[in-house]
């Protein structure tokens, strides 16, 4: 089936290939890092995460945000989204691919990253985060590929892989309620310590994951010819409306106990990524940008008109995902570090290496999405024909 | 060679029960190894904590076996001005701390700093003006409930015998979670090669050279206080201990012994802990 990547207009190929010399460029960014250390990073003593693990996170909830459309189409036999549904999953497998990418560019001694299994140590947060992403690759990659082979002979999947379906559902969610845990189970850092880290993680997976897809999915229309339908992509502007409002309402709660319980660990990580703190204000900017475009986007998703004309719609996800990814891919990692276990406030600035680094993560994880949206574009499309 | 390591480690920390304070070690091995025992089911239960049971000040059960700790005299280093800039300085030459001379690279097991940044969670309000310039000396606090090894995915950092949260540099992956879970800042990382050198063969960061008896590390892991197993294995306190000297501004011992000097030191005094509602039982004690 593979081959079908190989076939593609010039279009396909400069899309490719673009993918690739970003790719190489982030390779070259890497090995200077390899051989530097992470000192090539923005990261210091008092803030020991930085790009890296903040994209991490986020492309955790972008996985588990595939979710949204199995659970409908495979437990309500919502048939609406039998199209659509094989791009979640094929998206979360180029997300948990991104997720290790991440990972492994934050890692100190990468070479070793084995002893994580040579000397498993079930009282780590990260062991259980390494089992269900793995996991979570798997079950994907088993599902996924399966149900295209099928499509592809014309043949309905066979029985044998729906346990593997159905045990996804439930895996997306503790894939991100344990990257949840890595922070929230930490002693010393007030803002992480909270008991709502993960279901304020699942809302916005579930509102950035699917809006994303809504994106992409617009612009498979144009350029490969592949339709999701209407009523597809209205349930899920509906999807992500209701995830959106979720992430805000929690965020909400995150303020209140704050700022009535005027207690001052719960406080000063806000005030630093909203006001800014003894005079240091470097996310202050794209925290309140984030927040109000993210709440444009929520109340403007309200309106069935807006939601229901492609541009307006587009404009909305758009806004929602960019809103999201300031807030989690950002904010929510650097700001548990603000103020230190000390008090004082170190910001992070990180370097053009780290950000060649991301990028070329990006492009790998396009690169993947492309060649596996290619199978199951061509299939579908042998399958019309 | 990780296990001989770690192998090392533990009898380095074992031979440092019999190697300190005589009278002590004496019970010790009088009690027939029985405090041995026990601590080496501590260890195998390293990263297993009890909950901290009454009162929200971290307080709970007493934990037992052997545990170094430390209690810092503050006001003695106020009294003796300049001494706590020397101990720092004792520790960082014996153990190769690098000297990046910027704060972004910075290596450090133990600094000075002051009352309001050592105890933030403590009230600042209304406090003497003397508080605020007494030299707090800060370290690893060699939690009796270490969150840094629950973090940890390798068990690169773990608890030994004598109750000292030690490092094993080559075990570290560097993922710097254990660095996110200390309460107390206490951790460093290597972000660059620490043994780069100059042309001429002059290493760039170890400003006083290199003490052979401790091993400099490579960039990509995270290290911290140890309590000097190197040197507590040959019968000599820790470095920052021997600098504080006659002025008895550091005291060190087994803690949960109740004939040892730190024991009855702890006993005479009041003494407060860094952050003891993290429920983290530090083992470091200071006397404002």
């Amino acid at each position: 089936m593979l081959e079908k990547a190989l076939v593609g207009t010039n279009k396909y190929w400069a899309w490719i290939f673009f993918l690739l010399g970003v790719m190489g460029i982030g390779g070259l960014f890497y090995l200077y890092q390899f051989n530097y250390g992470l000192g090539a990073t923005g990261m210091s003593r008092d803030v020991s995460w930085g790009v890296y693990i903040a994209q991490f996170t986020f492309m955790v909830g972008v996985a588990a945000g595939g979710v949204m459309l199995v659970l409908p189409y495979y437990i309500h036999d919502y048939k609406a989204f039998g199209k659509i549904t094989i791009l979640g999953e094929f998206m979360a497998i180029a997300a948990v691919a991104m997720c290790i990418m991440f990972i492994t560019a934050d890692l100190g001694q990468p070479m070793r990253i084995m002893n994580v299994l040579l000397h498993p140590t079930p009282n780590s947060m990260l062991f259980w985060d390494m089992i269900v992403l793995n996991g979570y690759l798997f079950l994907n990659a088993i599902c996924g590929w399966v149900i295209l082979n099928a499509h592809n002979k014309g043949v309905h999947y066979p029985q044998w892989v729906k346990p593997f379906i159905y045990l996804s559902i439930p895996w997306a969610f503790s894939i991100h309620t344990v990257t949840a845990f890595l922070y929230c189970g930490l002693p010393g850092r007030h803002f992480w310590l909270t008991a709502i880290l993960a279901p304020r993680f699942l809302a916005s997976a579930f509102a950035a994951g699917p809006a994303l897809l809504v994106l992409i999915a617009m612009i498979l229309k144009r350029v490969a010819n592949f339709d999701a339908g209407e009523k597809a992509f209205q349930k899920l502007g509906t999807i992500i409306t209701y995830a959106a409002l979720a992430n805000f309402f929690f965020l909400g709660l995150e303020f209140f106990v704050a700022y009535y319980s005027r207690i001052p660990g719960h406080m000063h990580t806000l005030d630093y990524l909203f006001w800014g703190l003894e005079g240091h204000d470097n996310l202050v900017l794209p925290m309140r940008f984030s927040l109000t475009i993210g709440l444009i986007a929520t109340t403007m998703l309200l309106f069935p008109q807006i939601k229901k004309k492609e541009s307006t719609f587009a404009l909305s996800c758009g806004m929602l995902f960019t809103s999201l990814w300031i807030d989690k891919g950002v904010g929510m990692v650097l700001g548990g570090f603000v103020p230190s276990p000390l008090d004082r406030v170190t910001e992070y600035v990180p370097t053009v290496i780290e950000i060649g680094i991301s990028l070329a993560v990006w492009a790998t994880g396009a690169l993947i999405l492309t060649i596996l949206y290619k199978l199951a574009i061509s299939v579908a499309a042998k399958e019309a024909a | 060679m990780d296990v001989k390591r770690r192998k090392f480690l533990k009898i380095a920390g074992l031979s440092a029960v019999a190697g300190l304070s005589v009278p002590s070690a004496f019970t010790n091995l009088l009690q027939g190894g029985e405090a041995l025992a026990s601590t080496a089911g501590r260890g195998a239960a390293e990263g297993s904590q009890q909950p901290a049971a009454g009162g929200h000040g971290g307080h709970g059960e007493e934990p037992t076996g052997v545990q170094y700790g430390m209690v810092i005299d503050i006001k003695k280093f106020a009294e003796h001005r300049g001494l706590a800039e020397q101990c720092v300085k004792a520790c960082h030459t014996e153990h190769n701390v690098p000297d990046y001379g910027n704060p972004k690279d910075e290596i450090k097991w133990i600094w000075v700093d002051d009352y309001a940044h050592g105890f933030p969670e403590s009230s600042q309000y209304k406090r003497n003006a003397a508080l605020k310039d007494l030299p707090v000396l800060l370290t690893c606090n060699h939690c009796a409930n270490p969150p840094c090894v629950r973090a940890c995915p390798t068990q690169a950092t773990f608890k030994n015998e004598v109750g000292v949260v030690v490092m094993d540099f080559h075990r570290c992956i560097g993922c710097r979670f254990c660095m996110a879970a200390c309460p107390y800042g206490a951790r460093s990382f290597n972000w660059r090669n620490p043994r780069e050198q100059y042309a001429n063969g002059n290493y760039k960061f170890y400003k006083n050279g290199i003490n052979p008896n401790y091993p400099t590390r490579m960039r990509g892991v995270v290290e911290k206080c140890n309590f000097c197993p190197e040197r507590l294995a040959v019968g000599k306190l820790p470095a920052c201990v021997e600098a504080a000297g006659e002025t008895k501004a550091m005291v060190f011992g087994n803690i949960n012994d109740p004939n040892s000097e730190i024991a009855k030191v702890l006993n005479a005094n009041f003494t407060i802990q860094r952050n003891p509602a993290a429920g983290t039982k530090p083992s470091v004690f200071y006397i404002i």
